[in-house]
């Protein structure tokens, strides 16, 4: 068999199609552990929501939906850009993968610079949950203890959510850090990238994600 | 052959396509908001997302060139979704609130 000439090949594996489908069902696999992790979270908020839907469409208002917008543009575009890394990946061009990623990490710290900005002006606000919300900044003095009390909970899910999703970022960021050395020695080629493949899906998992929380957390009851 | 065959490439222009359609979405998703459809604005925006992350997977995540084990350990992940939202709801949507502290909260 050709295959068993090719570095990459594992020794348990038939041969390197074999061994791109195991890699590939076991991402899938860790997906779906993904999809219930945030279905958790989703689940929660989709409760408290309707529990407390006046508070969730005021806090809703106090989100900065440009920003919001923009970065839903930034991480749909990264999701372009690492698809095309891993297009780049099965043609074997190796300065076109390294090319595509590096576009894929500026994109993904342009969003989570934007959400630092958006997390320093909750703060700047006394919009952060804890023992300081709202006891300051221009909202102050504008809700009974019953709406504060609700609007909290709106932040707690916007903050953890928000939160999770960043950090997910912020490990997609390392892995390509991980990965870019590897792509330029040409590690990877034409028979074999099914880590770039693998981080593509997780990336595109993340984009997922943010899909979903863009409208559900910025757009709440509308924006009339 | 192995499975490598079929790794053929997608042509540029259907990612392109994709992520016209998913910019597109975007834009909806923020124009719809902008729209007093009552009750109707969550259900939009909820079928534009799920359409942008039906494109995403199938085109830009290859689910719809992969193998039918790949197609059910993707759908698995959804399927089991499903569960977890529906039978938390209808347990939280099936009990007496009024008894709960968090309405007693509430109602101050």
């Amino acid at each position: 068999m050709s295959d068993s000439h090719n570095p990459a090949l594992q020794h348990h594996f038939d041969d390197l199609g074999q061994q791109y489908e195991a890699s590939n069902m076991g991402m899938w696999a860790f997906i779906a552990q993904e999809i219930l992790f945030f279905g958790g979270l989703f689940g929660g908020y989709t409760v408290y929501r309707n529990l407390y839907t006046d508070a969730f469409i005021e806090g809703s208002q106090k989100l900065d939906l440009s920003l919001g917008a923009f970065n839903t543009v930034v991480l749909i575009a990264s999701s372009l850009t690492v698809a095309l890394a891993v297009r780049a990946a099965q043609m074997g061009k190796k300065n076109a993968i390294f090319a595509w990623m590096i576009a894929t990490m500026i994109l993904g710290l342009t969003f989570l610079g934007v959400k630092y900005f958006e997390y320093a002006h909750k703060f700047h606000d006394f919009l952060v949950p804890g023992e300081s919300f709202l006891t300051g900044g221009p909202y102050v003095g504008l809700f009974d203890a019953a709406m504060a009390g609700q609007l909290k909970i709106f932040f707690s899910f916007y903050f953890v959510m928000t939160g999770m999703h960043a950090l997910h970022m912020v490990i997609g960021i390392g892995l390509m850090l991980y990965y870019l050395p590897k792509i330029w020695r040409g590690t990877y080629n034409s028979e074999y990238f099914n880590p770039i493949e693998n981080f593509g899906l997780y990336w595109h998992f993340v984009d997922i994600i943010w899909i979903f929380l863009f409208p559900l957390l910025y757009l709440i009851g509308g924006r009339m | 052959m192995d499975a490598h065959s079929d790794h053929h490439v997608l042509p540029l222009k259907l990612y392109l396509t994709i992520f016209v359609a998913l910019m597109v979405g975007t834009v909806l998703t923020v124009y719809a908001a902008y729209i007093e459809l009552g009750w109707l604005n969550t259900p939009v925006a909820l079928l534009i997302a799920v359409t942008k992350a039906t494109l995403v997977v199938l085109f830009f995540m290859h689910v719809k060139y992969n193998t039918p084990l790949m197609w059910v350990f993707a759908a698995g992940g959804f399927f089991f979704l499903l569960i977890l939202l529906a039978l938390t709801l209808q347990d939280y949507y099936s009990r007496p609130w009024e008894s709960t502290p968090a309405v007693e909260f509430l109602v101050g």
